[in-house]
């Protein structure tokens, strides 16, 4: 493959996370909780020291994956739940960046839930952060899969009566390496984990429990029942699994840091094409 | 019987495990080493393997392009289903149907077409050698039947079989030598004049499609599997093993197309390759890929839709789709190669436009392309090689990824470069790349999209004309019907109706005025397509591009057009017309 070589300019400063603040406003209501993501994010992308032009943060459709332009990285803002496979694509292409995927449960867990699957089983050095608020945001108000089943809705009345499911169980079935949950509104312990997720090998996922203000007010309320430094990270996948099922629903840290081998790089070099062509010679 | 015999076509068939697709490429590759050109389609029974099987083969001294109108013999290894295929293999009283009789009879739809039937006992010659198969028997009465060489004989069976040991190649040469003294015994003969000893390319064109795309320099390759389009993706991961690059198989068509766009925007030409069911799929993110101008070739082997369709045979049906298939006004190039020998070089020529144009290119190849064997003689043309602009114009000054340039293309720098970070985005957008609902933000980026689309530097790769320049009829046509109109329009031309064929290349955007330069003379336009719906038809009537008079010919697949049918088409309107 053509080798880019990014530039590693040797910052005179250490990066602050002045340094990855755009000039773009955010579109988000006021007291949204993807404001507390998205600082946390400058602050752990100034922490990691890759300066913005060596990040690329790709994301899918919803508030939530507004985030790109609100970073002074390059970005990709696609289609409705195909941040994942943008995001391999682009980091298989260039092992060389620091390739961050983020977005909403809608956006991650429904149009996007099969490519969630495959990102975890492929396992690709990825790191995906879903701003989960339990709603349709940018849609005013829908049940995801995420949302409690008695939510009630315009969309469905009296609530789905569907069962929520949990990303991080299934994550860890399909094969992360890394499995952690945030909390939007705790924005330093969140760029910790942010940090964290980017520098462990592999796909690593970070659910951030991230308040609707808009069309879920009461979510203000994880404030308080948020249960932090309740989790001890391990890199045992079933006792992971069961301290994710059983309970502590609103636990925030890391529960899980594997050491599955990453997806495999490609060959490096461009061949000679007509080395190949040769093969169709007959004489 | 005549030596002026322009070429041979034969079919070999038999049940599952005889081995007549082997015995077919083994007949084709002794061609190509005795101086032939040749094809080869092949048919299969419904199973997923195994099963009746029969290769088509015409072979001879000059190019063949189209399937046949007509069989000169049936080699039939056993009877066991082969008859599903007698609508595909045309027959008629000066075919000859070599038939073992302990395969049975002759099933009634093989002995209406009045061919004669010649006993040939295959499974008793092939017990005669040790180690002797069937399929060889057949095989060595179909290359002595076409007066093929034994010195070539014996060098494409050691190619075809080499691998399997020389006990396997002994066995394969005695048997295909008691084939052909048996059936010298009997003095029949298609024996062909002696072709031209030269280098030429055996090669699909799903082949040949791969090796375009290594040539244009694609280096990332996403794709889902599906018939008839696979082998493309399969031959892609074996080549790139070695010349570097990847094949991701993707969980989706979606995911492929989204996972060229990352590769695209990481600075790298990319390739995604599908079926009419999988370019439904990708159809939202192709309009993501045009509005964020990210350069990828999407590769489209049409195949009998709607939906499921049939998997396995050539329609082109998905033309409307290529050219339009999108919410919102998508501006895009659809380019289609015209052959098998084209395909090398269009492909190519695809992934050069889509990274000078930074757009998508959808390539739309068909089944009859991807997945026939020919020989052909060594593809010369081959395009300029272009490539993405990524430097910024100036350095310092506020970068504008989708500045409004003259020619609508603008800088595309890839992550990585300091101080050109910008965000691709499928939402409207200025200048700058950053999202606005304004109207003329939206129409200024549209129109950036459509004028480099139009003014772009084409030169004359949009088209290929063939035939006389005096021609008064002119048969327009794409892909794998441009072979058959080609045969339909030399011998309408031989029977003193002057007529040429104007082959499409660059479907869309269509060049106008040499469009209409090609056309002129012509009395009589016809557009000949494989789909019901006359796709390219209404295209060209759309932008105005046919004459008032012009004829449409469209009907679908699965059947493949023939020569014969094209010339009777025209004949027939003609008539109608005199009345
Ligand atoms: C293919 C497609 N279907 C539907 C939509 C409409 N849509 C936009 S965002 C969204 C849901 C977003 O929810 P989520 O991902 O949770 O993001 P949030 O807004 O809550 O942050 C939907 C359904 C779309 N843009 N594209
Ligand atoms: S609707 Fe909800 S998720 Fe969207 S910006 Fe407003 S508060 Fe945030
Ligand atoms: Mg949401």
């Amino acid at each position: 493959m053509t080798v880019h070589e990014a530039p590693h300019a040797c910052p005179q400063q250490a990066l602050t996370l002045k340094d990855f603040k755009s000039s773009v406003e955010p579109i988000w209501c006021s007291g949204c909780g993807d404001f507390g993501v998205l600082q946390a994010l400058q602050r752990a992308l100034a922490e990691l020291g890759r300066p913005p032009h060596e990040v690329v943060v790709v994301s899918g459709i919803g508030c939530s994956s507004r985030l790109p332009a609100y970073t002074t990285a390059y970005g990709f803002h696609g289609v409705h739940g195909r941040a994942l496979p943008v995001a391999t694509g682009l980091k298989l292409a260039r092992p060389d960046l620091e390739v961050i995927t983020v977005g909403g449960d809608g956006d991650g867990y429904s149009i996007g839930g099969n490519h969630f699957l495959h990102a975890c089983r492929r396992n690709v050095n990825l790191t995906y952060i879903v701003m989960d608020n339990r709603v349709y945001g940018m849609t005013k108000g829908q049940p995801s899969p995420t949302t409690e089943a008695d939510w009630d809705s315009d969309a469905a009345p009296g609530g789905t009566g569907v069962k929520p499911f949990s990303p991080l169980a299934i994550a860890l079935a399909a094969g992360a390496n890394f499995v952690a949950r945030g909390f939007a509104l705790d924005v330093k312990p969140l760029a910790n984990l942010i940090v964290e997720a980017v520098r462990h090998p592999g796909f690593s996922f970070l659910e951030v429990l991230s308040p609707c203000i808009t069309f879920r007010p009461e979510e203000m309320e994880w404030k308080k029942s948020i249960e932090r430094n309740a989790v001890q990270a391990t890199a045992d996948r079933a006792a992971a699994t069961a301290a994710i099922l059983g309970g502590g629903e609103m636990a925030t840290g890391v529960f899980f840091k594997g050491d599955r081998g990453s997806y495999a790089e490609a060959p490096k070099g461009h061949g000679d094409a007509e080395k190949i062509a040769a093969k169709f010679l007959v004489a | 019987m005549s030596t002026t015999r322009k070429s041979v076509a034969i079919v070999i068939a038999g049940s599952g495990g005889t081995g007549a697709i082997t015995a077919g490429s083994t007949l084709l590759a002794t061609a190509a080493r005795d101086g032939h050109y040749g094809l080869m389609t092949k048919l299969s029974g419904a199973q997923v393997r195994g099963g009746e099987a029969a290769a088509l083969i015409e072979i001879g001294p000059e190019p063949i392009e189209a399937q046949p109108d007509r069989f000169d013999a049936l080699i039939a290894l056993d009877w066991e289903n082969i008859d599903r295929f007698a609508p595909e293999i045309p027959l008629d009283g000066d075919s000859l149907v070599f038939s073992d009789p302990k395969a049975g009879a002759v099933p009634p739809v093989i002995a209406a077409t009045g061919a004669r039937i010649v006993e040939m006992p295959f499974t008793a010659l092939a017990h005669s050698v040790e180690g002797g198969r069937v399929n060889m028997v057949g095989f060595g009465v179909a290359a002595t039947l076409a007066g093929l060489d034994d010195d070539a004989i014996e060098a494409a069976v050691r190619a075809q079989i080499g691998g399997k040991g020389e006990k396997a190649v002994a066995a394969s040469l005695a048997a295909a030598r008691v084939g052909e003294e048996a059936l010298n015994a009997l003095g029949l003969s298609f024996a062909l004049p002696m072709g031209e000893k030269k280098t030429r390319w055996m090669c699909s064109g799903n082949d040949a499609v791969g090796l375009g795309a290594l040539r244009g320099g694609i280096e990332f390759v996403a794709a889902y599997p599906i018939t008839p389009a696979t082998e493309i993706t399969e031959w892609l991961a074996v080549e790139m093993q070695e010349h570097g690059g990847r094949v991701v198989l993707a969980e989706d068509e979606i995911a492929a197309i989204n996972m060229c766009c990352g590769a695209s925007f990481a600075g790298v030409p990319t390739m995604t390759i599908t079926s009419g069911p999988g370019l439904a799929l990708k159809v939202e993110t192709l309009g993501l890929a045009v509005a964020a101008e990210l350069p990828m070739v999407v590769v489209d082997v049409m195949r009998v839709g709607p939906s499921t369709g049939v998997p396995t045979k050539s329609d082109q049906g998905d033309l409307d789709i290529a050219l339009r298939g999108t919410p919102g006004d998508a501006p895009r190039v659809v380019l289609a190669p015209m052959s098998i020998a084209d395909c090398a070089s269009t492909t190519e020529w695809a992934v050069n436009v889509a990274e000078a144009l930074q757009t998508p290119v959808m390539l739309l190849s068909d089944q009859s392309i991807g997945q026939t064997q020919t020989i052909i003689d060594i593809p010369e043309n081959r395009p300029a090689k272009l490539r993405r602009l990524t430097e910024p114009f100036a350095e310092g000054v506020d970068f504008r990824r989708y500045a409004l340039t003259d020619s609508g293309v603008s800088p595309m720098p890839a992550p990585g470069r300091p101080g050109t970070q910008w965000v691709a985005d499928g939402l409207s957008h200025k200048e700058s790349g950053h999202p606005s609902n304004a109207a003329v933000d939206h129409v200024a980026q549209l129109n950036k999209r459509l004028r480099k689309l139009e003014l772009f530097d084409w030169g004359d790769g949009w088209a290929e004309t063939f035939g006389p320049a005096d021609a008064t009829t002119a048969l327009v046509a794409f892909g794998s019907t441009v072979g058959p109109a080609k045969e339909a329009a030399r011998r309408l031309t031989a029977a003193g109706q002057p007529t040429k064929v104007v082959a499409l290349r660059l479907i869309s955007p269509l060049r106008k005025g040499p469009f209409a330069a090609a056309l002129a003379g012509a009395r009589r336009v016809v557009v000949v397509e494989q789909n019901a719906s006359g796709q390219l038809y209404r295209h060209l009537l759309g932008e105005k591009a046919l004459p008032t008079f012009a004829e449409s010919f469209a009907r679908p697949g699965p059947a493949p057009f023939r020569p014969a049918e094209i010339v009777a088409q025209l004949e027939t309107a003609l008539a109608e017309a005199a009345e």
